[in-house]
């Protein structure tokens, strides 16, 4: 019994002092497969904290899904800074009045430090030779995607369809929304999410495309091996952006403004610049983008803000209740 | 010619055993015998020492810690109220009994993600006492005190509504008895309702346990996920398997598993003590066996 006693108190006790040894500690909280690229990054930064600031800093991590991390920063989940895969989350926690109004400003490239874009996951040898959206919507295709109404995955596969089609000759929001209407009639079932879409793809062996982020076929290959499948980059694609955000009230609460600041500041530079790249997503900095070009293959992007004029207005118009995705999902 | 029928009544062609055997036991097979193979053999698809190794990272040892300190931290708050609410209901008549008994039953009727939502309301920042809590510098939601509120609240009416038919059938003679010899209300406590009800009482302990530790819904909510602090096993086993380690989600979850054999082990032992006890009281009471 005493032995037992002792390990508790050891764990509680390891507990309490984690957060005492370093001068600062700082609290990441990111979307659910964000932890590949920090793992690499945060001792990096450390270092160069160490060297210029002269002070030690721990870093803890947070992950789960995107919105769900920033429900729980809004109801006091005491993160320093919010790394995540989808503005409007970002969008969430300015109006709650805990980030910035113009958080996009006080970072580079719209405040997200690297990129990637939506790309089609099909079965080796591309046996039904789907080259572009357009192949997708043909009758007899299955496309595996997460749900886009409530997911960032399934959102960024729908706008980046909406997007193809619109640019089409002839295109209009009416012939885009037809085309979507197709290819969300090629959707066997919705996932839950992206982890999930990939399970039935590639474990249950369902449809013929998975649509999913360039860095995360990456990670597929991890799991399941890389000549099971092939990356098909579409004529047009969202490029897909991962913002990040200092958390005011907390910064200000915790006194670690200068920390956190840096910590992101830091994303930008070649060192964390080039940790993304060999994380598979793609670097702003043009050198090391064409250094890592055999992952990265010139690609035709938009932006949500160029085609859909934010990710707030793009929201409103085709995922709220009654948007262009309940009509369409209504009219199947 | 009677009792001829008797036995046929009950002893099907068999066929129909055999069928009804084999669906049985397929089905036991394939729902709970398959996943739990399933799980080592995922756990360990790379071999012995990668699994070994995946136990060794610091994040899951301390998921691993963390489980155990909240299902005993829980515990003792679970004996207390369970054999307080068990010992009034059982053994006293009052107003407002049946509110107490739904009152217990919450927590298996509240689905544990609502439960989590709950605890968010009360503590989160924008929440009832958030500004409060904030202002005086306390964390509840999202550190450990909050997961163990909110296992707290899961794993409630276990002990209770184990203990609740087993006193009711004791009734309350011994007690009587004890306490009109002359026993304080304590030693009649320790040395008569205790000794009475201790099978029962581990039984419940060890359901309980196990629902603390295989927690998902609730302890998911109010966590705030930050690995190596707040994520416990189960937790940790899905933000592994979302991250594409499937090695290190399998390993997590094999030991999930054996607790959870331990704890089939633990409760099968008390039932039989439990059974055991039973049948010698009936031995020696042989005028009061029905």
């Amino acid at each position: 019994m005493t032995h037992f006693r002792k390990s508790i108190a050891t764990v509680l006790l390891s507990l309490v002092a984690g957060a005492a040894l370093a001068d600062a500690t700082l609290l990441n909280a990111s979307y659910d497969v964000a932890r590949d690229v920090y793992k690499d990054y945060n001792p990096m930064f450390q270092k160069h904290w160490k060297a210029n600031a002269g002070e030690s800093v721990e870093l803890k991590q947070s992950h789960g899904g995107s919105t769900k991390q920033v429900r729980a920063v809004a109801d006091g989940l005491e993160a320093d800074v919010v790394t995540m895969n989808q503005a409007n989350d970002i969008e969430f926690l300015a109006e709650k009045g805990l980030v910035a109004k113009d958080w996009a400003k006080k970072f580079p490239n719209n405040a997200s430090p690297y990129t990637s874009a939506m790309v089609f996951i099909v079965r080796k040898g591309n046996p039904k030779a789907l080259k572009d959206w357009a192949d997708l919507a043909a009758p007899g295709v299955q496309v595996i995607m997460p749900h886009p109404k409530n997911t960032g995955n399934g959102r960024n596969t729908y706008l980046s369809a909406w997007a193809w089609a619109l640019k089409q000759p002839g295109g209009s929001d009416k012939t885009a929304q037809e085309f979507v209407g197709k290819l969300l009639k090629n959707a066997p079932l919705f996932a839950a999410g992206g982890r999930d879409a990939t399970t039935t793809f590639m474990q249950r062996g369902m449809g013929d495309a998975l649509i999913t982020f360039e860095s995360e076929a990456e990670m597929i290959a991890k799991e399941f091996g890389k000549g099971n499948f092939e990356v098909i980059h579409p004529s047009l694609t969202m490029q897909t952006e991962f913002p990040v955000a200092v958390v005011e009230k907390v910064v200000d609460k915790k006194g670690t403004r200068k920390q956190a600041t840096a910590y992101l500041e830091y994303l930008w530079s070649k060192e964390g610049q080039e940790n993304a790249a060999q994380n598979y997503l793609r670097p702003r900095d043009a050198e090391l983008l064409k250094k890592y070009a055999a992952f990265f293959p010139p690609v035709k992007t938009f932006t949500v803000d160029e085609v859909f004029g934010g990710a707030n207005k793009a929201f409103a118009t085709h995922f709220k209740d009654g948007g262009t995705f309940d009509q369409i999902y209504v009219a199947k | 010619m009677s009792s001829n029928k008797l036995t046929r009544a009950t002893q099907e062609p068999a066929w129909v055993r055999y069928t009804l055997l084999t669906v049985g036991l397929g089905f036991l097979f394939f729902f709970l015998g398959l996943p739990l193979v399933a799980v080592f053999v995922e756990a360990l698809a790379q071999g012995l020492p990668i699994y070994l190794e995946a136990l060794k990272e610091s994040e899951t040892r301390s998921a691993i810690w963390l489980t155990i300190v909240i299902a005993l931290a829980v515990l003792p708050f679970n004996i207390l109220f369970g054999v307080a609410a068990a010992w009034a209901i059982a053994k006293f008549e009052f107003k407002g009994k049946s509110l107490l008994i739904t009152l217990i039953d919450l927590p298996f009727a509240v689905s544990p993600v609502v439960a989590g939502l709950i605890f968010i309301l009360m503590f989160g920042s924008q929440g009832y006492f958030g500004e409060w809590l904030a202002a005086k510098d306390v964390k509840i939601i999202f550190a450990v005190p909050g997961m163990i509120l909110a296992t707290l609240f899961i794993t409630f009416p276990f002990i209770a509504r184990e203990l609740i038919p087993l006193m009711q059938s004791q009734g309350k003679d011994e007690e009587e008895a004890a306490i009109s010899l002359g026993a304080s209300g304590w030693q009649m406590f320790w040395r008569v309702t205790l000794p009475n009800i201790k099978w029962g009482l581990l039984y419940g302990v060890i359901l309980s346990n196990a629902r603390a530790m295989g927690e998902f819904g609730a302890v998911s909510v109010v966590s705030g996920h930050i690995r190596g602090e707040t994520n416990t096993l189960p937790l940790h086993v899905e933000i592994l398997y979302n991250e594409y380690n499937a090695i290190g989600a399998f390993a997590a979850a094999s030991v999930l598993a054996l607790l959870a054999l331990v704890t089939l082990v633990a409760k099968t032992i008390v039932e039989w003590r439990m059974k055991a006890e039973t049948d010698m009281l009936n031995a020696e009471l042989p005028g009061e066996k029905t």
